[in-house]
């Protein structure tokens, strides 16, 4: 077993949902609609939770404690790709960023599934339904304002075209890439990003919405080799806040 | 500068004389009755209602509110405004005046014990 490359995996995954996570749950009371609040800030407990069950097999391939490696790391030592830790700013951008994500997080599952590492693959067999509801949810809320009105779609496809090249920044590659395809580990970025494009692309379509032009994209790159933008500081900042007052304290 | 201790208050940097329009008393969507069913072949039960634009996202919001703790195997969602109800001023309507216990199905009682017992011996 190839731990260095398993580790690499997990790591970047673990980031991705303990930072969107994060991110997702800032919405928590200032949603903008009760039953969506509390749908919301659900999802973003199931992505803390699923982080949680990536670090735990960190934590068992010697890596520290989950709540440790969470809270005590700076912003640099994080494997996030940037897209996840930019601001929430308004609504329309967290929908966007929640679509383009979940789709990505599923499909990445879907694949872990079947992972020849057994751990990893147990823990995507049990998240499955709650990815589907995170999906159904996006994709709704997608089509619901892609044709809504005019406000709505043209803020929809603003922050569409705004995301997209930190969304292509999911799918940057890390030091073992090709361990981990060879070793059917996971299969691999390029893959997943192609799968990702063919079932995002009708459901943008029947949003009424455009995938910004091929030739204008450029993946945002960097976050899994711990460059991050200033926002991530930001919030590793305040999501440890109270664990790093007292790291020993029982809760 | 309004100083909030909350994070993310604090970094709106909300001004201290901004005004927030109130929302009027119509500012809502529509309510739908949600229905949500424990296991298969079990009847569906109400269990509240949720505000929704349409039929999709009451589901949506319903599965979070309602079926998010213990066991649900589905929801239904009905708009409020399609369930045609009785008035209660004609509660009277379901007063039983003269003896009539042999219209109730009052033997049938012993089912219940029939299906505890079944249930608690897992028949």
């Amino acid at each position: 077993m190839n731990t260095a490359a398993i580790k690499e995996l997990l790591y970047k995954m673990a980031d991705d949902l303990l930072v969107l996570g994060h991110r997702n749950s800032e919405w928590t009371g200032l949603g903008p609609l009760l039953e969506e609040d509390i749908a919301f800030s659900s999802m973003a407990q199931d992505k803390i939770g699923h982080s949680q069950a990536l670090f735990q097999i960190l934590h068992e391939l010697g890596e520290a404690e989950p709540d440790t490696n969470a809270f005590m790391r700076d912003a640099k030592q994080f494997h996030n790709s940037q897209f996840v830790e930019l601001q929430n700013d308004d609504y329309d951008f967290s929908t966007i960023r929640h679509f383009l994500f979940d789709h990505a997080d599923q499909l990445r599952f879907d694949n872990l599934a079947n992972s020849s590492f057994e751990p990893l693959a147990k823990v995507a067999r049990k998240i499955k339904g709650e990815l589907k509801y995170h999906v159904f949810h996006a994709d709704i809320w997608l089509n619901k304002l892609g044709n809504g009105n005019e406000e709505s779609h043209a803020r929809m496809q603003t922050e569409l075209n705004n995301s997209w090249n930190f969304a292509l920044g999911m799918f940057e590659k890390g030091d073992y890439e090709q361990q981990l395809i060879t070793e059917n580990i996971f299969e691999g970025e390029e893959s997943l990003q192609s799968k990702w494009l063919a079932v995002i692309t009708p459901i943008i379509e029947k949003a009424n919405l455009n995938i910004p032009a091929e030739k204008n994209w450029e993946p945002v790159l960097g976050g899994r080799k711990g460059y991050h933008t200033e926002h991530l500081d930001q919030l590793v900042t305040e999501m440890g806040e109270v664990f790093r007052i007292e790291p020993g304290a029982e809760w | 500068m309004i100083n909030s201790l909350d994070p993310r208050i604090a970094r709106e940097k909300i001004n201290e004389d901004n005004t927030i329009a109130p929302l009027t008393e119509m500012d809502q969507f529509e309510t739908y009755e949600v229905f949500h069913q424990k296991k298969r072949g079990d009847q569906h039960v109400h269990s509240g209602i949720v505000h929704a634009p349409n039929a999709e996202m009451a589901l949506l919001f319903a599965k979070e509110q309602y079926g998010r703790r213990g066991l649900s195997v589905n929801i239904w969602v009905v708009k409020t405004s399609n369930v045609f109800a009785s008035d209660y001023d004609d509660a009277d309507i379901f007063e039983t005046v003269t003896e009539k216990q042999y219209r109730e199905a009052g033997g049938y009682k012993v089912m219940d014990k029939i299906n505890k017992y079944k249930k608690e011996n897992k028949i």
